[in-house]
């Protein structure tokens, strides 16, 4: 901006202040609503805006479940945010780890196939779950699969994002380090360890960031995929506690679920807000 | 950027090692399905799953010749313009205001990222939370101006719920790219275009807007793929396809068709459909995209 | 310490249709202990050279030898050499004092000897007060240094240096170069130095190796190639300014280029017909350039001198003990009594 127009930056101020209230306007809600019981949610309609001091108790009932006052039983939230936590950490270290792996192996070394092996792992880029999920279940199932962590996690580690930021990171790590390197007297995996890897620090961490993202907000795959209570990721979870339609759910727990589900995922967020961004940015040029 | 180094390590055995857990991976949960999709998509199988017998491309005939198919597709196709549309204008503007700002850039910048790492399912949960007919906060203010909100029974209401659900969703992202884009348009070409007498708006529009079109080409292709196959979830969680098949999407008619009411030839048919669909439009964005990323 | 014997050395790029001969057959011998230098200008295939010395390049036909051993099909590590790169090649997250002790690790030196030999190296070269520090906090000149200290304190048999000075400032370059020199005095190991710069090549070399083409047109001292190059091509390279190239000076035989070196010629009352051009001060020295017919020509006269105004014509004359002749074909030196 180079004039000064103090209108105009007033009213970029303004217009962007209202973007985030809309923004936050949803998530706001959701915490006055877990602060408040179900008869104070209840009493007025709308529901009052004015905070409650039933946060703790919300967030209790949800963690653990156990019969309310309505005569509902809850099922105990904790054990969901264990299941997601595990699988987030699960799906985002496997994925960056085989991603390492094969983008090493596609960019410095030279071997046949080696080009239709990079097209056959681009392909992947391509095709979301969500399209193929009938035929992937069938093989999830057949493979014993189900119900399990591993049947929640490796099939969502397919796809080939992280390889493909990876190669484009390592075509620009200078080719005399390896030089160098090699004239050291490394051979390829030391020079993996002792130098790629620490050179890919930010990818990495953006990547990780991206991925448990991904992996924690999972829930076509996971709903399918699991029939027992006890492997349900809480994003999953959270659904089935509005089952009872309108009146009957109470939205103090529910919502103090969906506080409860969305920390994690803001935290990594806002904690790494750095490498994310730049790494999200870089990964779709 | 070269797609070869020129120097390169000379094991014969070690590639192959190191690729292996990845091609394990991708193939079994990638390219076996897939290829079982296809298969099962000329085929009819016994309910009981019995046998199967080849069929051709009867599935994808009756397909085209179902009504509530054609009209998943009009549905989807809708509902992708009006989130892609919807979704980038508003995270243009946003992301062009926050441009002119410099204090508080921070502060904005990490609220509106936020949605991003909602999970689609919460974001249906809070939406629906605020819309429900009988106590839902944005309801109340509807029914006060006038308008009788029941996503549950009015289809349009429902559509117009999971729009802009979906929208409020992905915001960040947009917004994320849109700013970077801005921001990546070389100070000097403003500033000669302001030292030629153009006034901001002009400037935006003749400097910047162009620039960033790379940007908002991308950006429509991945909102469309997002609207076709990522919001499986907040509609889930809102409508579930309702009222009746309003607001039944492609990849929900898949996963009903697939899992509910056990077709399966029909949903495998449907699955490659979908991926024809995608599989067009990444070779679109990456040939158009690329070609035009040349500054 | 070793020699160096390149034998029938061919280097060719690509196959089938698209095949790039980028050496041609290239024969030399560097003994133990001296500093080579092989100049030349870009392309020529210096580099190339060097980096098949190193292991880093294919050798297509011929074969190296590091004292008595073909090296040939020998990893660079199992060559016993060290290599300076233009772009100094340094670990960037690594410490200068674990930059330099990286290679002694992976060849299971033992630590107490590692320090001992990185503070031995970052003595002479100065580096002691900075082996703490990261690449990036250091300037040019003292990166160089650092990719210096890590080829010595590996006690190769032959140091080889990419171009190392090219990416420094003209005062760090001159700087640099009496480091180097005074590193070879000391450690005199067998080094192989490339460079486009004939004045690098000039001072350091004790012989050199001129490149042209991916041949070599002459080996020798840089005494023997200033004074008797073998070829029109040595002629003009080497020297600044260059040696006068002249295909048609007065009384010169038809197919035979004239050289005569800028020094050698003066301004007389009777000669050459030439025309004054352009003079530049060179501070002590003034470089005058003149048409003769067709062709340019420089002399060397001291500032003092007084020279004839641009446009002028005036009569200059050679020293006849410092012509040289070259066939204008082959390029080839001619031998004359």
């Amino acid at each position: 901006m180079i004039e000064r127009r103090p209108f105009t930056t007033l009213l970029a101020h303004a217009l962007v202040l209202m973007g985030v209230l809309v923004v936050a306007f949803p998530i706001a809600l959701a915490w006055i609503a877990a602060t408040q019981t179900p008869e104070q949610i209840a009493q007025s309609i709308p529901m009052s805006m004015v905070p409650g001091d039933n946060l703790w108790s919300s967030l209790e009932q949800a963690l653990f479940g156990g019969q309310t006052r309505k005569g509902n039983t809850l099922p105990a939230v904790a054990p969901m945010l264990w299941v997601s936590l595990v699988s987030a950490i699960i799906i985002s270290t496997g994925k960056i780890v085989i991603s390492l792996l094969s983008a090493f192996a596609i960019v410095y070394f030279r071997f046949p196939f080696r080009n239709l092996i990079f097209w056959l792992i681009f392909i992947t880029l391509m095709l979301p779950v969500e399209v193929r999920i009938v035929p992937t279940y069938a093989v999830v199932s057949s493979l014993g699969m189900l119900d399990s962590y591993a049947g929640l996690t490796i099939p969502l580690m397919a796809s080939a994002t992280a390889t493909f930021l990876f190669r484009q990171y390592f075509l620009v790590v200078p080719d005399e380090l390896v030089e160098a390197a090699r004239i050291d007297g490394a051979g390829p995996m030391r020079f993996f360890f002792d130098i790629l890897l620490p050179l890919s620090r930010t990818s990495i961490a953006a990547l990780f960031v991206i991925q448990f993202i991904y992996g924690w907000n999972q829930y076509l795959w996971p709903l399918l995929v699991t029939t027992s209570e006890d492997m349900y990721p809480i994003v999953m979870g959270i659904r089935r506690l509005m089952a009872g339609g309108d009146a009957a759910t109470e939205w103090n727990v529910v919502m103090a679920t969906a506080l409860l589900a969305m920390i994690p995922p803001a935290l990594v967020v806002i904690l790494m807000q750095k490498w994310f961004v730049k790494g999200l940015v870089d990964t779709e040029k | 950027m070269t797609t070869e180094k020129r120097v390169l390590f000379k094991s014969k055995w070690l590639p192959w090692l190191l690729v292996a857990p990845q091609l394990i991976v991708v193939g079994l949960f990638f390219f076996l399905p897939a290829g079982q999709a296809l298969v099962e998509s000329v085929l009819e199988s016994d309910a009981f799953g019995a046998g199967s017998t080849f069929v051709g491309l009867d599935n994808f005939s009756r397909l085209f010749a179902d009504e509530t198919y054609i009209q998943s597709f009009s549905t989807t196709a809708f509902f992708s313009i009006l989130v892609a549309g919807s979704g980038l204008s508003i995270s243009l503007l946003l992301a062009v205001m926050a441009d002119r700002i410099v204090r508080g850039a921070l502060f904005y910048k990490t609220l509106l990222i936020l949605p991003y790492a909602v999970a689609p399912a919460v974001v249906g949960v809070l939406w629906v939370f605020m819309f429900t007919p009988s106590m839902g906060v944005i309801s109340h203010v509807l029914k006060g101006a006038g308008i009788d909100w029941n996503h549950l029974l009015n289809g349009q209401h429902a559509m117009a719920l999971i729009v802009t659900a979906a929208v409020w969703k992905q915001i960040s992202y947009n917004f994320l790219f849109f700013l970077a884009g801005l921001q990546s348009v070389p100070k000097s070409l403003i500033e000669a275009a302001a030292i030629d007498g153009a006034g901001p708006w002009l400037r935006f529009w003749s400097v910047q807007l162009p620039l960033i079109t790379p940007t908002a080409f991308f950006l429509l292709v991945v909102n469309i793929v997002y609207a076709f196959f990522d919001t499986f979830a907040i509609i889930d969680a809102t409508t579930s396809g309702g009222p009746g098949k309003d607001t039944s999407v492609m990849v929900y008619k898949v996963y009903q068709d697939g899992f509910k009411a056990m077709d399966l030839g029909g949903s495998a048919a449907q699955s490659v459909i979908l991926m024809a669909i995608v599989v067009a439009l990444t070779v679109i964005q990456f040939r158009y995209v690329e070609r035009r990323v040349n500054y | 310490m070793a020699s160096i014997t390149f034998n029938s050395i061919h280097k060719t790029y690509g196959h089938g249709a698209k095949t790039n001969a980028v050496i041609h057959d290239l024969n030399a011998h560097i003994n133990d202990g001296e500093f080579v230098v092989i100049v030349g200008p870009s392309g020529c295939g210096k580099s190339t050279l060097l980096r098949m010395v190193a292991g880093l390049e294919d050798i297509t036909g011929g074969s190296i030898a590091i004292g008595n051993r073909v090296v040939n099909d020998l990893e660079p590590a199992e060559r016993d050499i060290a290599m300076v790169f233009q772009n100094y090649a340094l670990y960037p997250h690594m410490s200068v004092y674990d930059n330099m002790a990286y290679g002694l690790k992976i060849a299971k030196v033992p630590s107490l000897e590692i320090k001992a030999r990185v503070h031995k190296a970052a003595e002479i070269l100065e580096l002691s007060h900075l082996l703490e520090r990261k690449p990036r906090e250091l300037s040019g000149g003292q990166r160089q240094r650092v990719a210096m200290g890590r080829a010595i304190v590996r006690q190769p048999k032959v140091f080889l240096f990419d171009e190392p000075l090219s990416n420094l400032d003209a005062k760090l370059r001159l700087q640099t170069r009496l480091e180097i020199q005074k590193l070879h005095r000391e450690l005199g190991i067998t080094s192989l130095f490339v460079t486009h710069d004939q004045i690098e090549a000039m001072t350091l070399a004790q012989r050199m190796v001129v490149m042209n083409n991916g041949r070599v047109e002459q080996v020798g001292t840089p005494h023997e190639v200033y004074e008797r190059p073998a070829t029109a091509f040595v002629a003009g390279f080497i020297g600044s300014p260059p040696m006068n190239l002249l295909r048609h000076a007065p009384g010169s035989p038809d197919g035979q280029i004239l050289g005569i070196r800028p020094e050698h010629l003066e301004i007389t009352s009777d000669g050459w017909s030439v025309t004054l051009e352009t003079v530049e001060l060179l501070g002590a020295e003034k470089l005058i350039h003149a048409r003769l017919g067709s062709e340019n020509l420089s002399l060397r006269q001291d500032a003092s001198c007084h020279h004839p105004s641009p446009g002028q014509s005036f009569f200059v004359s050679p020293r006849t003990q410092s012509m040289h002749w070259f066939d204008a074909q082959t390029g080839q030196r001619i031998h004359r009594t």
